[in-house]
């Protein structure tokens, strides 16, 4: 029993929650590397852009509300997911048709791309704060939860309780199935061929005659894609801060090093690494311990390797580790520049 | 060439002087301190970016930095806080060091195959023993007149002392992230330095025993007189009627403005003398060499990485230096103020707007940047109140555009960015 209880606990506090950070983490890592694998450089607008897109959802999502559509259980943002993608899309390909392309003509060195990408960064942010507001917005509806710790309290007779929240599964549902699109067009399509053949082997790609404008823009359509969902899900999984998508680049960025640049399956195995990490080094484990160790036993103290405000700490902490044991990441991924 | 640079500072100083005659002369004065320490930081990040091509996107962490030194060199010293917790403070700073110190040697003595264990427990144990010693002692510290101190204070000596002393800390974490991240690829700096800025405004904002974190220390000493004893000085009264100003408070202030531009001009007076030798010299001929061509230098027995590793560290103790300037003149340390967008990224434009690799660019662009960001406010208020002239005064789009003028000025930056990137990718001022 008292196993349980510590697993439950445990579940509760790290499993699950850490388990819908990781595949929003995944998603986010995805898009980068994309870019990271196509165009070849860091893209740091990416961040803003999945802001941009989120923030085209809520409206979305409040014209939907406005109107008296609902689908609850589900929240509404689901239904509104489609147009702020569209939009997100557009922006993208306005942005690579109008400051990007121009570099890639001239074969730039991967790091102007990266300080042009600091320049769409900032438009991104001020147009983003111009429209919907530098404030917090919160735009999830329907139910709150699958399951509360109480109800699983009652069903399984335990002390503590697994708190399943919506968003949660709303989150690993729609990355599964995002996922599995996504493998499956790589894998299986011409044009996903023709992305992974560019990607390994540019010059190579070209001489077998795939056109590279289509690749790109391919590779921005798929970016969008993943950074508005990403962003909606964290923004329904959490709140939508606007200021919080420069600070989710680090974990992101360190999730791409660490699967591998220009590595799917990586970035996602990077995005679980790095949630995972992040939530164990900064849980409290005392009343986990106490479960574990003999009855009316406690530790003395909170047994937190972290205190919450160094999460950061652990994102660089991977990313150094990287950086000094295997450069190439899980998944040998390219070295540019 | 020069003529042109001249004329380019003439039309700078002639815009702070239309704001001094339109607006104030306190707030023109205002701009040009923060134009100053714009400029000394713009130096630092053209060090790196002009002359070697690193590309830093941690500033920030390295300005917070020099923050922090500011709080620590000035400030008088918590005599009681440091009977509380100094002792376990000290104690666990110094198992910090015999920790790192037992780790580099383990690694030498054992075996290879035991080399990563071995490592990795004496990191176990000596953070145990660590925090055994280190969380007590900050609990006690924090409990010592939470309203007032509650952290150790600093060290009572005169401010500006702290500007060199922000340079050396500044070039210590320097030197720490730079022997970690550079020698690979480029953005792995990039991101590597992202991460060590967020991390150091982290450390700022939640040790308190340290800064006092969100509760900010406020009532830096200053190295000029304070406005308040200004007006009850005999001297300072008879020159102001001298001058036949009106307001006897607003001219104090404005002298008090006029003293910190005197001392910032010296700064980066010296400053940029240095970095202009350094970029005549064989030293700068050597570095632009390995921008260009990092392997033809290598091949020339440069040691690039080296060479790297001391501009990089140059160039962010140049921004300590500008970071402890700027907790100087604000008289506080508020870490809650720090944001990349401000304090990494606008920098950033500083450099690419006034011409990387050339100087006098950099400093050019930390003016002109810094004299948009601070107009652009009263400007986009200007533009969002015209374009909703014929909209209701309580239209809910009006009060939402106006309510978001403010972040025109990121618009703004980031069409500036990219505009000088694309049609003039060499900048204002090219370099030579």
């Amino acid at each position: 029993m008292e196993i349980a209880n510590a697993l439950a606990l445990f579940a509760n506090f790290v499993l699950v929650p850490g388990t819908a950070y990781g595949a929003q983490l995944a998603l986010g890592a995805l898009g980068v590397t994309l870019i990271f694998g196509i165009l070849r450089f860091a893209n740091f607008s990416h961040g803003e852009l999945m802001s941009f897109g989120t923030m085209a959802v809520i409206l979305a999502t409040w014209f939907l509300q406005g109107q008296g559509v609902d689908i609850s259980p589900l929240p509404t943002a689901l239904l509104a997911l489609p147009a702020g993608i569209l939009v997100a899309i557009a922006m993208s390909l306005a942005t690579d048709r109008f400051v990007f392309r121009f570099y890639r003509q001239k074969r730039s060195n991967p790091i102007v791309f990266a300080i042009a990408s600091v320049g769409v960064m900032f438009v991104y942010a001020g147009l983003v704060r111009i429209v919907i507001g530098p404030d917090d917005q919160s735009f999830a509806d329907g139910a709150r939860f699958i399951i509360t710790a109480w109800e699983f309290e009652e069903m399984t007779g335990l002390d503590e309780g697994i708190a399943i929240k919506q968003s949660q599964v709303v989150t690993l549902v729609v990355a599964v199935a995002v996922m599995t699109a996504l493998f499956w067009f790589l894998q299986k399509t011409r044009s996903g061929k023709a992305m992974r053949a560019y990607s390994d082997n540019e010059d190579l790609s070209l001489l077998s005659g795939i056109n590279p404008d289509r690749v790109v823009m391919i590779a921005w359509i798929i970016a969008a894609a993943l950074a508005t969902i990403a962003g909606t899900l964290y923004g329904l999984d959490k709140t939508y801060k606007p200021f919080i998508f420069l600070q989710i680049l680090l974990p992101i960025f360190a999730a791409t090093i660490l699967g591998g640049i220009g590595q799917p399956i990586g970035a996602i195995l990077g995005g679980f690494v790095v949630a995972y990490s992040e939530v164990m080094v900064t849980y409290a484990y005392k009343k986990f311990l106490a479960y574990l160790g003999p009855a009316d036993w406690a530790p003395d103290s909170l047994i937190q390797l972290l205190s919450t405000d160094y999460k950061f700490a652990v994102s660089f902490l991977i990313l150094v580790a990287v950086l000094l044991i295997r450069p190439t990441g899980i998944i040998r991924g390219k070295v540019i520049g | 060439m020069t003529r042109k640079v001249a004329v380019y500072y003439a039309i700078m100083a002639a815009l702070l002087v239309v704001v001094g005659f339109y607006q104030s002369w306190n707030v023109a004065f205002g701009i040009l301190n923060l134009c100053l320490i714009s400029a000394i930081m713009a130096l630092g990040v053209n060090m790196q970016w002009g002359y070697a091509g690193l590309f830093n996107v941690g500033i920030m962490g390295f300005t917070a930095l020099g923050g922090l030194t500011a709080v620590l060199v000035s400030m008088p010293p918590v005599s009681e806080a440091w009977k509380a917790g100094g002792g376990g403070i000290a104690l666990s700073f110094l198992i910090l060091i015999g920790t790192v110190i037992a780790a580099l040697v383990a690694r030498r003595r054992v075996p290879a195959y035991l080399k990563l264990p071995v490592t990795i427990a004496i990191i176990i144990v000596g953070f145990i023993l660590i925090r055994v010693f280190y969380l007590p002692a900050v609990d006690r510290i924090e409990e010592v007149n939470p309203a007032h101190t509650g952290y150790l204070g600093g060290m009572n000596l005169p401010i500006v002392i702290s500007w060199a002393a922000g340079g050396l800390v500044a070039a210590g974490a320097a030197w720490f992230i730079g022997k970690i991240a550079l020698g690979l690829r480029a953005d792995y700096l990039a991101i590597a330095t992202l991460g060590i800025s967020e991390i150091i405004i982290a450390i700022i904002k939640y040790e308190e025993w340290l800064t006092r974190g969100v509760k900010n220390v406020t009532g830096l000493p200053r190295p000029v007189p304070y406005e308040v004893e200004l007006v009850e000085t005999e001297w300072f009264v008879s020159l102001a009627n001298w001058f036949g100003a009106a307001d006897l408070a607003d001219t104090a202030s404005l002298f008090v403005k006029v003293c910190y531009a005197a001392l910032f001009v010296v700064v980066l007076g010296i400053i940029m003398w240095f970095a202009e030798r350094a970029l005549k010299s064989p030293w700068g001929r050597m570095m632009r060499a390995i921008r260009d061509n990092r392997d033809a230098a290598s091949a020339m027995g440069k040691d690039v990485t080296w060479r790297h590793l001391q501009v990089f560290i140059l160039g962010c103790a140049t921004c300590g230096i500008a970071g402890a300037m700027m907790t100087t003149l604000d008289g506080q340390l508020t870490p809650t103020s720090y944001i990349p967008l401000r304090y990494t990224f606008l920098i950033w434009v500083m450099v690419i707007l006034g011409g990387s690799g050339n100087n006098w660019g950099a400093v050019l662009g930390g003016f002109v940047i810094w004299f948009l960001w601070i107009e652009a406010a009263p400007f986009g208020q200007w533009f969002m109140q015209t374009i909703t002239l014929p909209m209701d005064e309580d239209n809910w789009l009006k009060q939402h555009l106006i309510n978001g003028a403010a972040y025109t000025r990121f618009l703004l930056m980031g069409t500036i960015l990219l505009a000088v990137m694309r049609f003039a990718p060499r900048g204002v001022i090219p370099e030579r």
